[in-house]
């Protein structure tokens, strides 16, 4: 079975839905076990490992911040932070179809609050999806921030 | 700022810090905010930059020391100079926030007045206007306003913003190893800025972090949620899963009281210290190929051995920057207000070592630096609390009295237990220092 475009896109629609109802596990489970998750700190970064960013993660790394968010001592999500995603249609900008590769574009504003403090980001996701028997997975899902390099506070979720 | 200065003589703000407690007011209240501007960070010697941040002639880049906007740039002699970053004609902030090249001299984009790499005014248009004006005694005609003193150490680019004070050697004494020990563990003996800079905003004032740096009371309790999660999964693997980078680093930070206890704490006179004397949480990472031959290659086995050897954590350059010498970072704890610090986490790579090894440093950096860390987050949320906290009126002091003793602070380079606070006390007595009005201060 290969991967319709809207199959692609509601994909990514329901992986944001994962995130904003803060079904974390089940998010994780939609990476492979070589994905990454990378937020660059500076525009159009090419090196993710040669040069800073604000986040780059493997599975285990990710795990550790979804276990720790509901830890009885992790003080800085007591309360728990949450957030909420406005998507725009994502855009499919490859198909490879032979080896069931995809990847996709989707601009977002993304929402997050803790407290009475509400902070909004704005940006594009990139995702690089695989089939991997009949099921789709993200091999790197790459956020960048239109203001990657600015000074933020605290950034507790997922974007 | 007059009345400021009549107001906080020596004797009223020695009022503010005991030999064991410190003043809410030292952390919250804006007018001693604005006295530390215009005191401290003009009477102390800032961190502004690296000298491989400007290599070539006309380069620059932007910073702030305490309150005042400055910029960095390389002149035609080779020579660093650090200029108040302000037209001496309408006030204008000459140069963007940022870095890039100036060119031969810097010019003004609202009426073309030009200054040299130094800042001397250099030419302005229409410039008969002025003749028969005064202008010679006007305060314009001194072009921009400089640091009264620059020190390049080591490429590490320091200065002083009073014409008159305590001299550079003199204010850091032997706490400059800490800096020439990172420079010695690059094989070709000199470090490069590289990878950018992370920026991490916190609602809480500058000196709680400086604090924080030499805190060996708090990892196992803050950072239970990070490093102990991580311990924890890590321990669910099945054996003889390689141990990664990322777990090495994360670890640590979850040792016992007694491991903090027997590494030690340093101390050196004006506010100076580091934790990490004869052991640290940066002592046990694996090796990286290739280095250990390229320092051998460089400085011979022996040489090798002592730069090596060497695991300090936590240097505190008093006021406001903390270096990591084995993990090649460097932060800046830049105040914005009493209860906002703008945190900038830099990165350095040792020239003509692996590749491997700057990797190590990027993710230690994210994994502990980066706005969106684990670790940070256990970190602000105590810093924020306490700024909150300090807001009341029914307790007034901060108790910084772990393991004081009498007398302390009167040795050079003292060697303490590792949970003692004395670094902390170190900070506020060099804070008294240079707090001081400026008729008080020592020379």
């Amino acid at each position: 079975m290969t991967s319709s475009a809207d199959r692609l896109i509601d994909f990514v629609l329901d992986e944001a839905h994962l995130l904003d109802e803060g079904r974390f596990t089940e998010w994780l489970d939609l990476f492979t076990e070589d994905a990454r998750y990378w937020m660059p700190a500076a525009p159009g970064q090419t090196d993710p490992k040669l040069h800073n960013s604000l986040m780059y993660e493997d599975k285990l790394l990710l795990r550790i911040r979804i276990e720790r968010l509901t830890g009885a001592r992790t003080y800085s999500e007591q309360p728990r932070s949450r957030c909420h995603h406005l998507l725009q249609t994502p855009r499919v900008e490859h198909l490879d179809h032979d080896r069931r590769e995809y990847r996709l574009r989707t601009s977002f504003h993304y929402v997050e609050t803790r407290l009475d403090r509400q902070t909004l980001y704005a940006g594009w996701a990139s995702h690089h999806l695989v089939e991997i028997d009949g099921v789709l997975r993200i091999r790197l899902k790459r956020v960048d921030l239109v203001n990657c390099d600015a000074a933020f506070g605290n950034i507790s979720l997922f974007m | 700022m007059g009345d400021l200065a009549k107001r906080w003589n020596g004797a009223e703000l020695r009022a503010l810090i005991r030999d064991n407690e410190v003043h809410r007011a030292v952390y919250t209240d804006p007018e001693i905010f604005n006295l530390e501007m215009a005191r401290l960070f003009r009477a102390s010697w800032a961190y502004v930059g690296h000298a491989s941040q400007v290599p070539n002639a006309g380069d620059y880049f932007t910073t702030t020391v305490g309150a005042e906007p400055v910029v960095i740039v390389r002149r035609g002699d080779g020579g660093i100079s650090v200029l108040i970053n302000r037209c001496s004609h309408k006030g204008v902030r000459l140069v963007s926030e940022g870095s890039g090249n100036l060119g031969k001299f810097i010019r003004c984009p609202y009426h073309a007045w030009t200054f040299g790499t130094d800042g001397a005014l250099q030419n302005i248009p229409l410039r008969e206007g002025y003749d028969g004006t005064g202008f010679d005694a006007a305060e314009a005609r001194l072009g921009l306003a400089r640091a009264g003193a620059v020190e390049v150490y080591r490429e590490f680019v320091f200065c002083r913003l009073n014409d008159e004070g305590i001299r550079f050697n003199d204010y850091f004494g032997e706490s400059l190893s800490t800096l020439d020990n990172m420079v010695d563990r690059a094989p070709a003996g000199r470090l490069e800025v590289a990878g950018g800079v992370l920026r991490y905003m916190h609602q809480c004032n500058w000196k709680m972090l400086a604090e924080n740096q030499t805190d060996t009371c708090h990892p196992m309790v803050a950072h239970e949620s990070s490093a102990g999660t991580t311990v924890r999964i890590w321990n669910e693997q099945p054996e003889g899963t390689p141990k990664p980078m990322a777990v090495e680093q994360f670890a640590p930070f979850a040792s016992s009281y007694k491991f903090f206890d027997n590494m030690g704490i340093r101390i050196w006179p004006n506010g100076h210290g580091h934790t990490g004397v004869s052991d640290s949480i940066h002592a046990a990472y694996s090796p990286i190929p290739g280095y250990h031959e390229a320092m051998v290659a460089a400085y011979g086995e022996e040489r090798t051995r002592h730069i090596l050897g060497e695991v300090r954590h936590n240097t505190v350059y008093f006021p406001n920057i903390m270096v990591k010498g084995p993990i090649q970072t460097l932060r800046v704890f830049r105040p914005l207000a009493a209860d906002r610090t703008l945190v900038e986490s830099w990165t350095f790579r040792l020239v003509g070592a692996p590749d491997l090894l700057f990797e190590r440093t990027c993710m230690y950096n994210r994994l502990i630096n980066s706005p969106a860390s684990i670790v940070g987050h256990d970190d602000l949320e105590v810093y924020e609390r306490a700024q909150q906290g300090l807001q009341t009126g029914f307790r007034d002091w901060v108790n910084v009295g772990r393991l004081f003793q009498t007398g302390e602070g009167t040795a050079n380079a003292e060697v303490v237990r590792g949970t003692s606070e004395a670094q902390m006390r170190n900070q506020f007595r060099a804070w008294l220092r240079f707090m001081a009005p400026p008729q008080e201060l020592a020379p």
